[in-house]
């Protein structure tokens, strides 16, 4: 596929800036022109999206949010075949064809074998939830609905192109919904708004973010009145942009440092904080001075929400996630070269630079410092985040790598 | 028909809106990117592989150019290729650079090229460059954003044709022990309009000796500014209009972009063509220009200024790296040995293995290395499949792909390993030298135009050498034993370079190795030495300075101030005298800079007539100090006081020549400031009070170098007679030269009478 190919590298070489909305696009696009088989179309879309996810990965690993997007699209497909192979068996258990036959020519059959597969993956997948108990009962009863509407009509070469076809348009809506959802993650994040912000409270943020900026607007279009301290987020002094924003929106905003952030904490009635990605332990990756600010309000007991779209939901636990999940930047933002070039003259000396610049990115706060997650599906504590995780994704894409699925 | 009218206009229409400025800024931006250097600075190792694969930090540097190029907008590069064209063209056919959507890269491959400047001809010839482009080498390191300084620069295109080119620059502070930028080169010094940030002088081969430098002085007359920098780094990035290209056909003898063009464009502004500046402030751009620069830049790339070029971003297909505490990259697969230590600052590639109990910090190393147990490394760049067995030492080194170091070989600081040399067992390279397998080309003149002569035959030169050096490699490994035993130890394979006779003095300035210690201190040593030398030159001044205040003291003590003013202006004029005499300043500048002085200390032109004939007299008096004597008149002391009693003989005939040739060099200034009688009386008055204290030697010949003056026509007839008319009524002491001269004036009154 050399037009996919070709997105890719574009896509690649813009993903300084990508979001998840634009990998979400972008494997729609590879998921519509991948040319699906006759058989296991799933296993085939799987594999040119793990592909596509591959590279994206690699290409930055410390941008989570690409990763997400790829696992949750998997997990979509997944979620997608499954739903039409149970179709499909409900079918197959009405033509009464036994299931000896599938088991020991897989090839051969693969959509029972498919099936086979993905209801034993169904039982390991979905642990019986409450959540997903109650989401099940109603797929499961409006599966023979379709299945006797749809499948009894036609021939059965006629129902495998027509499958094959909805299942790929299935996907595609699927992709669609999500791409909706990251759309729109910040309005039903700042819908919940009013419930977390009282009148006449104090607000303390530090950084911008968007979700956290529309939160604010949100609150304040109810008529909610508020004050925001804005920590200013050095080295990048995003704080100064969301302090002229907010005075805007004709917020009371207060501009601090974020060394006063201890100072001003016992002031202060709740920590609304956006977030670079939620990992599976409830940990926060966050810009950098977070941890900072989630110590002082754990200190003086203050509430330290973090709001985060569900795209942001990471399954994988964070293991040294101040190097590994990290990004460090370039010392040029802290002070100027010129000015110290003479400090890094190599020449002279032993030749080792004696003046070591560190400029990390992000901070990663531990689950036990966060009070509360707001994400578009409502507000969950940080032990409950697992749970949230393995609604959203498989564990068999927790590793994104195609050629250990493939040989299995 | 209708459509195709209608296209056919639209298309005129287009042509016609495309003159139009805001039409041209939108056209894709391109650029040439010259993937040679034309210089043979990283010898040997361009013998073999051209500079612009050379690794820096594991990844081809050209690869960090084109990286950038990418990001900061431009469209279309033109790769041109010259030493090893075909190497580069094929890493570029195989790499992902052909395959990028919006991002073209050409090659325009040519053997025959022997400087930038005909290059850029070539280019010219080949009419591909329709707009702005930018023109930069194949090894620059960047990250800067060229938005802005590509939109100042077509702004100012637009007010003013003749603004060709803006050139990009960083401030970078240089050593003042060494007088180079960090980055190796020599200290660059540029004159800059603050407002229009114009560039009005360049020079990169400042003469540091003399601790001066030469600006025109129309430069000063023509703007109302100029800020002199020392502190800029050129980054030898150029945004450059069409013109560029064709000035450089029309000026066939350009070679190189800095020494010929630029210094060629601010000289004869004959063509009215400006260049201008844009500095960078946060983000970063260097050149590599020298082995130094590798070792800066490189470590800058470690310290990540150049991000979001450093090793853990994947930005041109180089392989996944991570970065872990304290600045240490890892690729993956890696053996390391629990026992070895890995430092900070560390770079290390991809399949390397590293043996037990081995040190390494701050150091590079490639691909599918092999290291072994209780190796040293420190501050080294070690490239691709290199083999270093167990015990070896290397500090501050670079050891090319292939090479094999045999147990216990030492690397001293400053080597430069070339491709696949081997280095015997327990063998000791010697501080900065460079071993290669191939012969070192027959040595040439330093001379700088030969860096071109020596490139054009590169090509050849370099085929005849692979061959003789494949030979001799043959032979090498079989009788390596016996006839390289002496060379590189045991089983060693290579030539090591002899330094170029001039070049030793040098090496230490380019090489990878910091500047040892000893250099450092002999270096600062001669910079005090320096400053001590003219404090004493002060104290030397200030101590004949108090010797005539005093005697003015003791004349009339009413004023301190405006006598110590008029001390120091004599002083400084008897300075900038000398100083012109030395360097053979034309009359009309003195003059100039004895009137600025005049305003400055709010003298009168008496004053300045005589100062000035104070410090002739002076010269007068050092000119014969090449003989023996000429300790004792240097300085006009009671020492001296003493001594020239003694020898008044001796002097007289020599010194009254000196005079002579003194007053008859620099009449035109003296007569400058002798506007009036009053004046040249001063000045007789002025000699007299010389002969009586400061310079005795003149004492005898006061009369004859009277009559001199007289003779052309500095005094006249009637400023002499003044003056012994003056003295008439003086006391006895003070007569002692009107009696001396009296023939002479005598003579002058008879003359006057007979022409009365």
């Amino acid at each position: 596929m050399p037009d996919t190919q070709a997105l890719v590298m574009t896509f690649l070489t813009s993903l300084k800036n990508a979001t998840a909305r634009q990998t979400a696009e972008l494997l729609r696009s590879v998921i519509s022109q991948q040319r699906v088989p006759y058989t296991n179309q799933a296993g085939a879309l799987i594999d040119a999206v793990k592909a596509v996810g591959e590279q994206l990965i690699a290409a930055n690993p410390v941008e989570l949010a690409v990763g997400n997007i790829v696992r949750r699209v998997l997990h979509i497909i997944r979620e997608e075949d499954l739903s039409l192979t149970t179709a499909a068996i409900g079918e197959l258990n009405l033509s009464a064809v036994s299931d000896d036959e599938n088991d020991d020519d897989r090839d051969g059959n693969t959509t029972l074998s498919a099936a086979a597969v993905a209801a034993a993956a169904r039982s390991t997948l979905r642990p019986p939830s409450l959540q997903t108990l109650l989401e099940d009962t109603p797929v499961s009863a409006a599966v023979p609905q379709t299945s006797s509407s749809g499948g009894d009509s036609e021939g059965k070469t006629a129902d495998k192109s027509s499958r094959s076809r909805k299942l790929k348009h299935d996907v595609i809506e699927a992709v669609n919904e999500l791409i909706q959802d990251i759309v729109t993650c910040h309005e039903q994040i700042a819908e919940q708004a009013v419930e977390h912000i009282h009148q006449n409270e104090v607000i303390l943020t530090l950084g911008s973010s968007r979700t956290v900026s529309e939160f604010l607007f949100a609150a304040k279009e109810k008529k909610r009145s508020f004050r925001v301290f804005v920590a200013e987020g050095a080295p990048r002094y995003q704080g100064h942009l969301l302090a002229k924003e907010l005075v805007a929106r004709g917020l009371q905003t207060t501009l601090i440092t974020d060394s006063a952030v201890f100072a001003m904490i016992s002031r202060v009635n709740m920590v609304i904080v956006g977030a670079h990605a939620v990992m599976a332990n409830g940990g926060v990756i966050a810009p950098v001075g977070m941890n900072l600010v989630a110590l002082a309000a754990q200190k003086h007991a203050v509430p330290f929400v973090v709001l985060a779209g569900s795209h942001k939901l990471c399954p994988l636990y964070p293991h040294n996630p101040e190097v590994l999940l990290n990004e460090l930047r370039s010392p040029s933002e802290l002070l100027d070269f010129g000015e110290f070039s003479d400090c890094m003259d190599f020449g002279s000396g032993s030749g080792s630079p004696l003046l070591h610049v560190v400029n990390p990115a992000f901070d990663y706060v531990p689950p036990k410092l966060v009070s509360l997650f707001i994400t578009d599906a409502g507000g969950h504590n940080p032990s409950y985040m697992y749970r949230l995780i393995a609604d959203y994704y498989s564990a068999d894409d927790l590793v994104v790598q195609r050629r250990a699925i493939a040989g299995n | 028909m209708g459509a195709q009218k209608k296209r056919a206009a639209a298309a005129a229409a287009a042509a016609r809106v495309s003159e139009d400025p805001d039409d041209l800024a939108r056209q894709p931006l391109q650029a040439i990117l010259l993937a040679d250097s034309f210089t043979t600075k990283f010898r040997p190792i361009t013998l073999e592989r051209p500079k612009v694969l050379l690794p820096l930090v594991n990844v081809p540097m050209i690869n960090y150019t084109l990286a950038w190029l990418e990001a900061a907008g431009v469209a279309e590069v033109f790769v041109f290729c010259c030493a090893h064209s075909k190497q580069v063209i094929d890493y570029l056919e195989n790499s992902e650079w052909f395959s990028q959507p919006n991002f073209t890269v050409k090659t325009i491959e040519s053997h025959n090229i022997i400087s930038a400047g005909d290059a850029l001809r070539l280019i010219y010839e080949q009419n591909v460059i329709h707009g702005d482009f930018v023109l930069i080498s194949g090894d620059t390191v960047s990250n800067m954003s060229l938005t802005q300084a590509l939109q100042e620069h077509k702004e100012r295109k637009k007010k003013d044709n003749n603004a060709v080119m803006t050139m990009i620059i960083k401030k970078s502070k240089p050593s003042p022990i060494t007088r180079q930028s960090r980055l190796g080169t020599d200290e660059l010094f540029m004159a800059i309009d603050p407002n229009t940030k114009q560039l009005l002088y360049y020079e990169d081969k400042a003469d540091h000796s003399k601790g001066t430098i030469c600006l025109d002085k129309m430069l000063l007359a023509e703007n109302p500014s100029i800020s002199l920098h020392n502190d800029k780094q050129d980054c030898y990035i150029d945004i450059c209009s069409p013109e560029v290209l064709s000035l450089f056909t029309d000026n066939f003898d350009y070679q190189h972009l800095r020494r010929h063009f630029v210094k060629g464009l601010l000289l004869d502004d004959i063509m009215g063509y400006k260049i201008f500046t844009h500095e960078i402030h946060s983000s970063y751009a260097a050149r590599i220009d020298n082995y130094r620069s590798y070792d800066i830049v490189s470590k800058d790339i470690i310290q990540r200024w150049t991000y979001p070029y450093v090793p853990d971003v994947k930005f041109c297909g180089n392989r996944a790296t991570k970065l872990e505490r304290r600045g240490m990259y890892r690729a993956l697969e890696i053996e390391q040995s629990r026992s070895a230590q890995v430092g900070s600052f560390t770079v290390i590639g991809y399949g390397t293995k590293i043996g037990s109990n081995s040190k390494i910090s701050d150091s590079v190393i490639g691909e599918g290395c092999t290291i072994g147990s209780n190796v040293l490394i420190e501050g080294s760049y070690i490239w691709d499949n290199v083999i270093i067995e167990d015990g070896c030492e290397l500090r501050h080194v670079i050891v090319c792909d292939g090479v094999i170091m045999k147990a216990g070989a030492v690397l001293k600081p400053g080597v430069v390993l070339s491709f696949k040399v081997v280095i015997g067992e327990r063998f000791v390279v010697p501080a900065y030298s460079k071993v290669s397998l191939l012969q070192q080309p027959t040595v040439h003149d330093s001379d700088e135009e030969l860096e071109y002569a020596d490139n054009s035959s590169g090509t050849v030169e370099f085929s005849s050498i692979q061959g003789t050096a494949d030979q001799s490699n043959g032979e090498m490994t079989s009788e390596s034993s016996e006839a390289h035993k002496p060379k590189l130890g045991t089983g060693g394979v290579g030539y090591i370079w002899s330094i170029c006779e001039g070049g030793q003095e040098e090496e230490w300035r380019h090489s990878v190795a910091p500047i040892p210690e000893d250099k450092l201190t002999e270096l600062s040593e001669a910079m005090d030495d320096d400053q001590e030398l003219v404090t004493q030159d002060r104290t030397a001044l200030s101590t004949s300075g108090e010797l005539i205040s005093d005697s003015n003291a003791s004349e009339g003590d009413d004023n301190e101030d405006s006598k110590d003013d008029s001390v120091y202006f004599e002083k400084e004029v008897e300075a900038t005298f000398l100083r012109a005499v030395e360097e053979n300043v034309k009359v009309d500048h003195v003059i100039l800079e004895v009137n600025s002085l005049r305003l400055s200390y709010n003298m009168t032109s008496a004053d300045c007539a005589g100062a000035v004939f104070y410090s002739m007299m002076k010269l007068a008096i050092k000119t014969p100090h090449s003989s023996a004597i000429g300790l004792l008149t240097l300085y006009p002391s009671p020492f001296s006081m003493v001594a020239s009693n003694a020898y008044p003989i001796y002097l007289s005939g020599e010194l009254q020549q000196n005079t002579a040739n003194i007053i008859t060099t620099w009449q035109k200034l003296l007569k400058s400031y002798l506007l009036e009688i009053d004046e040249e009386i001063e000045i007789i008055l002025k000699f007299e009070e010389m002969c009586l204290e400061s310079a005795k030697e003149f004492s005898p010949l006061f009369a004859r170098i009277l009559h001199i003056l007289y003779d052309k026509d500095i005094l006249q007839e009637d400023a002499i007679l003044r003056w012994a008319d003056e003295k008439e009524g003086a006391d006895e002491s003070d007569k002692v030269f009107v009696r001396q001269s009296e023939k002479f004036i005598q003579w002058l009154r008879e003359a006057s009478e007979e022409e009365d």
